[in-house]
């Protein structure tokens, strides 16, 4: 931990492409990308599943094998055909971002599906006895009832992300976890440690403030309800 | 691409990279449940323990695998202790998570009537509340072994000791063939152990069938 400290308080450490604020930049933008192609995807997938009740089987078992699916395997296997198309960012950027939407397409699908699905059956009923349009039942009863469930998901999906995207540095994609793959190369603990303890602010911060997003969202439907 | 003379040539190698696998596997979640079911019970007994083990639980899984595995090395050396303790500590997580709210999911009327029946605190553990927390249990155990089959793969980082099939991804970077057969090895241990548990779950508790949809959205 000492050792970190000594690494951190090196300015040499801060700039340029193998800098803090280069890689932390890094490591935010692909987890950031990463997460909203997962819920570009996820989500009204998941809307149409929850709503519908269509194809819940479907979805249990894509999230599933989704989950199923090794973080690193799954960077691995795309290797060799990205690399083969691209050789460049084929072989160090989008293994991993291609990983990473694998990663974050289950708990994203899950809780949107289930959360919509689990609203109040009465309550759908009466906003369709006062004429709704099942356009309006979803997006002015469904959604804002299982938004909390909803962003949750999202939630669970960034930290994920955030951890895992240090394995991108196996294949040469610098970010947070080329710290920790360069740390170990070169015996540097105060470099390993300083990786690792990056990683875990950034997936903690992630974490904290979603669930405060979470919280305000679920705020008005409790105060409602009382 | 796939240069299916090197797998010929290797089916041997294979075969043993699949057993370690296995092997590196089956320890942690061994271990990992007898240290999981003790915590858990002393969790559901003891509230501020169980504050506390929630809590450390919630941080050990921002701790990337990457790091965890390399980060001991220097601390207990290179053995099976510096695979194993990495894994046993994810496989805790993931049990004593899961092996809480089997315990919590027992209904309290539940508990009123084993209490009524004259069962002591501990026979009624043994006796009603483990039992009705085994579907729960076993929804941990299946996502702690396909957690643990993938952080074998990430093993691999340690050298060519460890790794299970991951040693075929972390040898040779630039070699598609050996890449796939790690990768796809890997893949295909995992998907098979899920739907290996899922089925055993569905078996031992045909009851919960109608709940499957449901399980597994966190909050």
């Amino acid at each position: 931990m000492i050792a970190a400290v000594t690494w951190f308080s090196d300015p040499a450490h801060w700039s340029g492409q193998n800098g803090v604020p280069y890689r932390l930049f890094q490591h935010v933008g692909i987890s950031l990308v990463s997460v909203l192609i997962a819920m570009a995807i996820a989500l009204p997938l998941g809307l149409y599943i929850g709503h519908t009740r269509r194809g819940q089987a479907f979805a249990v078992n894509l999230a599933n094998v989704g989950r199923a699916i090794p973080s690193l395997a799954a960077i691995a296997i795309v290797v060799p055909f990205t690399q083969a198309l691209d050789p460049g960012p084929g072989f160090n950027l989008y293994p991993t971002v291609i990983a990473m939407i694998v990663l974050a397409i289950p708990p994203i699908l899950v809780n949107t599906y289930a959360g919509v699905s689990g609203v109040d059956a009465d309550l759908v009923e009466s906003a369709r006895a006062m004429g709704m349009t099942e356009r309006q039942v979803l997006t002015r009863v469904e959604v804002p009832v299982a938004i909390p469930i909803i962003v949750g998901g999202i939630r669970s999906a960034s930290v994920q992300v955030i951890a895992t995207a240090t394995l991108g540095a196996i294949y040469g994609l610098g970010a947070l976890g080329g710290f920790i793959v360069e740390g170990v190369a070169q015996n540097d603990d105060g470099q390993l440690f300083a990786g690792v303890l990056l990683v875990a602010l950034l997936a903690l911060l992630a974490e904290g403030g979603l669930a405060l997003v979470q919280r305000r969202l679920a705020a008005p439907i409790a105060a409602r309800a009382t | 691409m796939i240069d299916w003379g090197w797998i010929g040539d290797h089916l041997g190698a294979i075969a043993g990279r699949l057993g370690q696998h296995l092997e590196l596997t089956v320890i942690a979640l061994a271990v990992g449940f007898a240290l999981s079911l003790g915590l858990a019970i002393l969790s559901a007994r003891v509230r501020p323990v169980r504050s506390i083990v929630i809590g450390i639980a919630g941080i050990v899984f921002t701790i990337p695998s990457l790091a965890l595995f390399s980060a001991l090395v220097p601390i207990i050396g290179l053995s099976l202790l510096t695979v194993e303790v990495p894994l046993v500590l994810y496989t805790l997580v993931i049990y004593v998570r899961n092996i809480v709210a089997g315990l919590d999911s027992v209904p309290p009327d539940v508990i009123e009537a084993a209490d009524g029946m004259g069962y002591t605190a501990n026979g009624r553990l043994a006796r009603v509340e483990l039992p009705l927390a085994v579907p729960l249990m076993i929804a941990g155990l299946r996502l702690a072994s396909v957690s643990t089959i993938g952080l074998v793969t990430i093993s691999g980082i340690l050298g060519q000791s460890f790794g299970g099939l991951g040693f075929f991804i972390f040898e040779r970077p630039t070699f598609a063939t050996e890449i796939l057969v790690g990768a796809v090895g890997s893949i295909a241990l995992a998907i098979s152990a899920d739907v290996f548990l899922g089925r055993l779950q569905r078996r031992l508790t045909p009851w919960a069938r109608a709940m499957d949809t449901q399980a597994g959205a966190a909050t």
